[in-house]
């Protein structure tokens, strides 16, 4: 494998409703930055990739317009996924990979103020059995934290605790969105939305986007002096049929875990795209980072901005291991309901 | 066979969302003028090309266009087709022509309805104004304008139309 790195990585502030600001007008000042921050133009960028859901803005071919917010002139070698942009930067690497681009640049955009979330992610699962019947995004969450709450493979106490740290580690991000801090009896007062999971439980209707750079090793010191090196990355998905999956574990996580040979790596630091609190202490105990400052910048419970949280994952464990010198670091992303597709990104800084 | 037998070719799922639209902070501006009858483009601060209806960003150099350009209602048929079949909710009774109208000191078009000629006599390259309704009919659209009619003046060449980088 040819060796990648990080080299940049800029956020929006994530915002409960972006009102009058589109989707443009939200890219254009992340990619800003990073262009600034380093210092460099679109024509230093080889291959351009983003993703967002069409869904998300009730347009076809909506993503289209996104590439307003870039410079496409001379013309652009680019490309788009219908994900969260961490799949995105999944295809940039492998468009390194295969030789064709040196560098990347990839963003992700969504808001998800102006429609009805739940009605939206319905719409993700089978069309024949299962999207007829509306199942809303928190009623699949719950359905898995019940399974893992019966199966003792989580405890409640873990879920709260989970909520509790979220708010306080929002502190260490200055884009997030929640930042008020909550105690056990706000926690248990708060109603519930589809048992076991309540209000506290779920991220936040959260509008932003976000804009990484990816080079070749050749590149990437052109670029900064310390750059992030991607030394794995895996993705793997299960069934989209809910009953033949087995909740309670994740046997294609699992597999990454192999294929990346994460067994005998101490991770300094991990940022996982757990939307909902049962999700943490159910990934902690699965990628065995139950002594791993995990979500240190809070995670998706303090701002969770659909098609980008993912690349967000990403974005944190670089800005964690860039700021504060340390060695490993795990990222991880997800789509589709109850954690049914998972990427696993092992990031390394150079001593 | 009973009913419950026969075999099914489909079953109907119908889809409705509701999305609350917003047409973002630079497309705000434009519509905001266009209700008071005004038409003002907007222009890109790097390569100047002046963009009506705007959307906020000059695709060519990726930067948001930050200047105010007042247009007048006046330009050219820059391409047009004529329209023989019925659009089931449409109005208007074929034919008709549909054209792309660039505004005087415009660098993109935009598509309205051309009226108050024989279709016949439409060409690439006439010279047209705006035919507006009824002011206190106006509202944040371009349906402010009724449709676009030819005027007394002489044809352009749209050859000469094509952006040039300064």
């Amino acid at each position: 494998m040819k060796r990648v790195a990080i080299v940049g990585y800029a956020q929006h502030p994530i915002l409960k409703n972006a009102g009058a600001l589109n989707e443009v007008e939200l890219i254009m000042p992340v990619v800003h930055q990073l262009f600034n921050d380093l210092g460099i133009s679109q024509k230093d960028i080889d291959f351009t990739c983003s993703g967002s859901c069409d869904y998300l803005q009730g347009a076809a071919f909506a993503f289209v317009e996104g590439l307003s917010a870039i410079q496409t002139n001379p013309p652009i070698k680019e490309s788009h996924v219908e994900m969260d942009a961490a799949w995105a930067m999944y295809e940039s690497m492998l468009k390194i990979q295969m030789g064709d681009a040196e560098t990347a640049l990839i963003y992700g955009f969504g808001k998800s103020s102006p429609g009805d979330l739940d009605a939206i992610i319905s719409l993700q699962m089978d069309p024949y059995y299962i999207s007829p019947l509306w199942p809303d995004r928190v009623s699949l969450a719950a359905l898995q934290a019940r399974v893992l709450l019966d199966q003792n493979v989580i405890t409640s106490e873990q879920m709260l605790a989970s909520v509790i740290e979220a708010r306080a580690n929002s502190k260490n991000n200055t884009n997030a969105l929640i930042t008020d801090l909550i105690d056990e009896s706000d926690y248990l007062n708060n109603e519930m939305v589809s048992s076991p999971l309540n209000k506290l439980d779920c991220p936040p209707i959260s509008d932003g986007s976000s804009a990484m750079i990816i080079a070749s090793e050749e590149k990437a010191y052109e670029f900064t002096d310390h750059p992030i090196w991607i030394e794995g990355i895996d993705h793997r998905i299960e069934s989209s049929n809910l009953g033949s999956r087995n909740l309670a574990t994740s046997n294609t996580l699992q597999a990454s875990m192999n294929q990346l040979n994460l067994k005998n790596i101490k991770f300094d630091v991990a940022e996982l795209h757990t939307q909902f609190s049962h999700e943490l202490p159910f990934l902690k105990s699965l990628l065995n980072l139950q002594d791993v400052p995990t979500n240190l910048s809070g995670g998706p419970l303090v701002g969770n901005v659909m098609m980008c949280a993912g690349l967000d994952a990403i974005g944190k464990a670089y800005e964690s291991l860039k700021e504060n010198q340390l060695t490993h670091g795990l990222a991880h992303a997800t789509s589709g309901p109850c954690l049914q597709h998972n990427m696993l990104v092992h990031l390394e800084a150079q001593k | 066979m009973s009913a419950e037998d026969t075999p099914k070719d489909y079953s109907e799922s119908p889809i409705n969302l509701e999305y609350f639209y917003t047409a973002g902070s630079a497309t705000t501006r434009f519509l905001n003028q266009v209700k008071e009858g005004n038409i003002v483009g907007q222009g890109c601060p790097k390569c100047k090309a002046v963009y009506v209806p705007p959307r906020g960003s000059c695709p060519r150099c990726g930067v948001a266009t930050d200047i105010e350009v007042p247009l007048t209602d006046k330009g050219c048929i820059e391409s047009f087709t004529v329209v023989h079949i019925p659009i089931p909710g449409n109005p208007i009774v074929p034919p008709y022509v549909c054209a792309m109208i660039r505004l005087d000191g415009a660098n993109i078009s935009f598509l309205h309805l051309i009226q108050d000629v024989d279709i016949e006599n439409i060409r690439i390259g006439m010279r047209i104004q705006a035919v507006w309704k009824p002011k206190e009919e106006w509202t944040h659209s371009l349906e402010n304008i009724k449709w676009f009619a030819p005027i007394d003046e002489p044809d352009v060449d749209v050859a000469t139309l094509r952006f040039q980088e300064s």
